[in-house]
């Protein structure tokens, strides 16, 4: 891409894109950090995790000025609208993705009491792991204008619908089995359905980033993978 | 980018319609425009629809004006200018040499950068047209044409008690208006502008840009400008012109977002090329 004729138009841009990395990065941290949380039981974790939510928050209202004043300023078009459209899209994505990661380190606030039984967290680590890699990836493709690697993280969000389908079953089973399981299996299946929201939001994130590359929007149907809407249905029947 | 044969007839049979389906207006087929040696405008094929408005663009020297002024053969009273090619309106050929250039002038009015009335009042400035032409019969259908004709441009209720008063001594912004009023008054179906409002501040060129919204339901407009917002926000078709040649041309939303030749997208954004 060719510079702009005027030069601080694309320090402008620069900003703009550094401050979407660094909250991003903020929020890779955000999640790794509330799963550490309730897996450890750590309510000094999970605490300072819940107030780091703030510093998101934070970045999103600079980012959002910023594009505002760019707007008024220069009058992008194109490319350089988009950019700036997609940026603030993005940016809320990232504050989502911090709000539902602070809403686990509250889990983990709430569990930080009970001892769970090693296999529970199992499924929701796998989960993590999962959605943190998406997120990653959908950065970098940010970062460097990888269509092709937005489009894997697109395609693999079924991947985490599944992993949250059968992690769902798994901690329905263990509150089926044994009724004093109920209190913290509840808590983990919030924590389990904020990260398969964590993922729809890099989705989003990732959708963006094809925009912003290709200029067109992504109108195809999202790959599902998640029925646990039906399953409560076929969970008490059977 | 020669054509072959083959389109140039075909062309030449039917009616020719742009990509939306509107009837062309003007049609521009492998035109090339030489000052002396020198070769500014170098193969543009163009259609403009009907009741419309298309924005020229680009740096400046690029052709813009070159081509606009080829519409109606402007060029001619530039000694070292020659010009190549064809140019339609309605499927006539304006360089036929059995045109009536006169004619050609009043079907396809121009307005320039400046403002550029006549001396005289604002009256004789919009009858001056009508009457040459022989347009009215009668001083009152003169009346009636004057009076229309600055209704259409906006400006009547600002000047219809001063009709007597010189052209001169209106504000630019109006002086542009009675300039559009004196264009339609010799009922073109083509009008030309170029960088109409590049001298007039933001109120008067938001009531020409609303002048040119209305009008373009019954007139083919072209308008040249420098500014990409009032390109985008006046035209439903935009050409985008490099170094002599048409880059690009397609529908204003198309060109302001995703537009498809770097050059283009270059220009737009104000990217060094
Ligand atoms: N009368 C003339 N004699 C010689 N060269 C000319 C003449 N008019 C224009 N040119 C040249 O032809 C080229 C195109 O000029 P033109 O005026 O069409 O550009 P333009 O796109 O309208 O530019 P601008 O945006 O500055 O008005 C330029 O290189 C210009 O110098
Ligand atoms: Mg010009």
């Amino acid at each position: 891409m060719n510079d702009h004729i005027v030069k601080s138009y694309d320090a402008e841009f620069k900003e703009l894109d550094r401050l979407t990395a660094h909250m991003g990065g903020l929020a890779e941290k955000l999640l790794a950090d509330a799963f550490a949380a309730l897996e450890r039981r750590d309510p000094n974790l999970a605490a300072a995790t819940i107030a780091s939510d703030k510093s998101i928050d934070t970045l999103e209202l600079q980012v959002q000025e910023r594009a505002i004043l760019m707007i008024a300023k220069r009058q992008p078009i194109a490319n350089d609208l988009r950019h700036i459209m997609t940026v603030l899209k993005i940016t809320s994505d990232l504050e989502r993705i911090g709000d539902l990661a602070k809403n686990i380190a509250k889990r983990a606030l709430a569990v930080s009491g009970e001892a769970h039984p090693k296999p529970l967290m199992n499924g929701l680590r796998h989960m993590t792991e999962l959605a943190m890699r998406q997120l990653k990836d959908a950065l970098d493709a940010l970062s460097s204008r990888d269509a092709g690697k937005a489009r894997e993280v697109w395609h693999r969000d079924a991947g985490l619908d599944a992993l949250y389908n059968s992690v769902f079953r798994e901690l329905l089973t263990y509150m089926m089995e044994d009724p004093r399981n109920i209190g913290l299996c509840t808590h983990l299946l919030f924590g389990a359905k904020n990260i398969e929201r964590i993922g729809d939001h890099t989705t989003n994130i990732a959708e963006n980033v094809l925009y912003l590359v290709d200029g067109v929007a992504m109108t195809e149907e999202r790959p599902k993978g998640d029925d646990t809407s039906s399953m409560v249905m076929s969970a008490r029947t059977s | 980018m020669d054509m072959s044969a083959a389109t140039r007839m075909e062309a030449e049979r039917s009616a020719p319609v742009t990509a939306q389906g509107l009837p062309a207006k003007v049609v521009a087929r492998d035109v090339n425009v030489f000052y002396g040696e020198k070769h500014a405008l170098k193969h543009v094929d163009v259609d403009i629809p009907d009741r419309g408005v298309t924005a020229f663009i680009g740096p400046s020297g690029c052709g813009k004006s070159t081509f606009l002024r080829c519409i109606n053969r402007m060029n001619d009273t530039i000694a070292s200018c020659k010009v190549t090619g064809k140019i339609t309106i309605d499927n006539r050929d304006i360089y036929d040499p059995s045109l009536d250039v006169v004619q050609l002038r009043a079907r396809v009015g121009m307005v320039f950068q400046k403002p550029n009335p006549f001396p005289k009042s604002i009256f004789d400035n919009v009858a001056y047209g009508p009457k040459i032409h022989g347009l009215a019969r009668t001083k009152s259908e003169l009346e009636a044409i004057v009076t229309a004709s600055l209704e259409k441009a906006g400006l009547w209720s600002e000047v219809k008690d001063r009709l007597g008063d010189s052209g001169t001594g209106l504000s630019g912004g109006q002086q542009q208006r009675l300039c559009i009023a004196r264009a339609i008054a010799v009922n073109p179906d083509v009008i030309l502008m170029d960088e109409p409002c590049s001298a007039l501040d933001p109120i008067a060129t938001a009531k020409v840009e609303t002048l040119i919204d209305e009008l373009r339901a019954n007139y083919c407009i072209i308008i040249v400008t420098h500014s990409m917002q009032q390109a985008a926000r006046v035209s439903q078709r935009t050409a985008f012109f490099h170094l002599g040649t048409l880059v690009e041309e397609g529908p204003t939303e198309r060109i302001f977002s995703t537009p498809r030749d770097q050059r283009t997208q270059d220009y737009i954004t104000g990217r060094t090329g």
